[in-house]
């Protein structure tokens, strides 16, 4: 087991250090860089002027070399200013990283309470009227475009029946209590809770489905053991297995849907802040957003694999998962 | 198993495969709604002269109007006619989700055709590549590729300039992601072909490399290829519908289902219904791809069909 998890978190941090590359390269090709900000903010700035502030500050150095100066700053813990907010870097995305962390925790635990009793419920009976409609919905749910059903949600509780505010923070519209702040999570979770539900659905009636063609299903039933006790008692835990991996594995994805979310419901957490940081110039920002953002996909599927090791005996631990 | 050749029906295998694709209702009626969306899509020209107007001529007389008989779904803000501007925004967004889906097929096929025909290292490598490719925070990651200035990596600013520039950067941006699908879908079914005698025998004739893959597997991977394209399609229907939402994908002045529901959130108290059609549109043309791939999957394989239970 240990060796399986060492191999594993090396293999992450070496996925980590090219993403690093890659992320850096990518936002050196942005148009613009900081001297051209300066030009725009000080015309009086001349053509020398920027070549040397260039010079100055390293900028006219080839790109794996610039790469090495940042990366060497970082592991010393320096990640930079963001420039749209004027803090360190770190400053500035801690709040945003708890908003993010209470908007996908509530709609994941809100869409597994719903997504696992449907595919269960599905798959106890294939091809009934009621596995066709789950499929359906199913099927509408991952098929819906997210930032679409953002907007539906929007028209019909906030602009029709103006119950719900259309989108900020509690502290933005001057209100403080708990019940103030809740009022403006209840459309963010409801779209991605809404968005996540299909493909859940769908995973749960697919994994269960196998499972209740295993042996000892029919064991079970030939024992004469209620469908209830079945299912539920020895179907269901073994079906589930390959689902949490599937949800530990869907990390990355989750991560974009809050990316469409927070930027519709101007919702203040990480996937705001990364467009924001992107569309705003704010290189430093945007660097360290993407890679946090990058390390958290990555333990997600280190996650996914040790829960699968430790969950199903049959996997070798040794070979890994295959 | 009960693995064996259909009943001699005296019906060819193309006719088998579509007895069984006719009796998935909802695949069925999903082909039908994306033929109509793509005669409509391409009849654009014909209902802009119907209504004499086009979907760049501003009236800023006539702003956010209700439907009537010269705009049957009302006017934007800019004046101009919705249901023109709807149909222009069909055309570049189906364009974009065929010719994409296309290349990711490609990009797909070559992938998982390689790791599963040559196995070993090579396998190991790809689908751990893909595998990675898969659990990235896609969106956020290709929001910086639409933002890049296409002149720093050295195109020449004839390309990087012109005017189609936004429809070819995000035809490669989400071939680029779509292709995992089809990658892991070709190379399960090149693996169980590999072990399949006709190849078996080939390979003990000696035949080259080209020839088994070429003659003997390619031919077989027409329905997974065919299966994944299509869910593929709706994916990256979607994809380019939320990149063009956010401003990084189709420019505006030129319409896409996603980018006609950029201005409508700011419009949303205004007018509301502006926000409804596009969307509605990408989730009907987004479900039917989906349709059409589960009951093209049944139907060319009918094994799958047992396996689901």
């Amino acid at each position: 087991m240990a060796r399986f998890l060492v191999n594993r978190l090396v293999q992450s941090a070496a996925v980590l250090l090219v993403m690093s590359f890659v992320i850096y390269a990518l936002i050196g090709l942005m148009p613009g860089d900081p001297i051209d900000l300066m030009i725009t903010a000080d015309p009086k700035i001349t053509a020398a002027d920027a070549a040397h502030l260039r010079e100055l500050y390293g900028l006219d150095k080839p790109v794996y070399e610039r790469y090495g100066n940042w990366l060497s700053a970082a592991l010393g813990g320096d990640f930079g200013y963001s420039r749209l907010h004027a803090k360190p870097v770190l400053t500035v995305m801690g709040p945003a990283l708890v908003n993010t962390v209470i908007l996908l925790g509530l709609s994941l635990t809100l869409a597994l309470c719903i997504a696992l009793p449907m595919g269960v419920l599905a798959a106890a009976r294939p091809y009934s009227k009621l596995d066709y409609g789950i499929n359906t919905l199913a099927f509408a749910g991952i098929s819906v475009p997210p930032f679409w059903l953002a907007l539906l949600l929007i028209m019909v509780f906030a602009v029709i029946l103006g119950i719900l505010p259309a989108g900020g923070t509690a502290q933005s519209a001057g209100g403080a209590g708990f019940w103030d702040s809740a009022k403006f999570l209840v459309l963010p979770v409801a779209s991605l809770t809404i968005a996540s539900i299909g493909g859940h659905t769908r995973y749960m009636r697919a994994s269960m489905i196998e499972t209740l063609r295993q042996d000892y299903i029919r064991t079970a039933r030939a024992k004469g053991l209620d469908e209830t006790r079945v299912l539920f008692g020895h179907a269901l835990r073994n079906a589930l297995i390959p689902v949490v991996t599937i949800i530990a594995l869907d990390f990355g994805y989750l991560f974009s849907g809050a990316l469409i979310t927070e930027t519709i419901f101007s919702y203040p957490g990480m996937g705001k802040l990364i467009f924001d940081s992107i569309m705003g110039n704010d290189f430093n920002l945007a660097l360290i957003a993407l890679l946090f953002a990058t390390l958290l996909t990555l333990i997600g599927n280190f996650l996914a694999d040790a829960a699968y090791a430790a969950l199903d005996p049959r996997i070798s631990l040794e070979d890994g998962v295959e | 198993m009960s693995n064996v050749a259909p009943l001699p029906t005296g019906k060819t295998p193309a006719a088998l495969v579509w007895m069984r694709f006719r009796r998935h209702t909802m695949a069925v009626a999903g082909g039908y709604v994306l033929l109509v969306f793509a005669l409509a899509a391409i009849g654009a020209p014909l209902v802009e002269m119907i209504l004499n107007t086009d979907a760049a001529s501003v009236d800023l007389f006539q702003r956010l109007q209700g439907p009537s008989a010269a705009h049957p779904l009302g006017t934007d803000e800019l004046g101009r006619d919705v249901l023109v501007r709807i149909l222009h925004g069909g055309r570049i967004s189906l364009l974009v989700g065929l010719v994409a889906a296309v290349f990711a097929a490609m990009i797909g096929t070559a992938v998982g055709l390689s790791a599963g025909y040559f196995g070993g290292r090579l396998d190991g490598f790809l689908m751990r590549f893909t595998d990675g490719v898969i659990s990235l925070p896609l969106l956020p990651l290709l929001i910086v590729l639409a933002a890049i200035d296409l002149g720093k990596i050295g195109l020449p600013s004839s390309i990087a300039d012109a005017e189609n520039v936004s429809l070819y950067r995000i035809i490669v941006i989400v071939a680029l992601v779509g292709w995992t699908t089809v990658a892991r879908l070709v190379r399960a079914s090149t693996l169980a072909l590999r072990s399949r005698p006709f190849v078996q025998a080939a390979v003990a004739q000696g035949a080259s490399t080209w020839r088994i893959v070429g003659v003997h597997i390619l031919p077989n991977l027409a329905s997974p290829i065919i299966v994944a394209t299509t869910l593929a399609a709706g994916n990256i229907i979607l994809l380019e519908s939320v990149l063009s939402f956010l401003g990084l994908g189709i420019q505006p002045p030129t319409p896409s289902w996603g980018n006609l529901l950029t201005n409508a959130q700011e419009l949303i108290w205004e007018a509301p219904a502006l926000a409804f059609y596009p969307g509605l549109l990408i989730f009907i043309t987004v479900i039917a791809f989906n349709f059409l791939g589960d009951g093209l999957q049944d139907a060319l394989d009918p094994r799958s069909m047992e396996r689901r239970g």
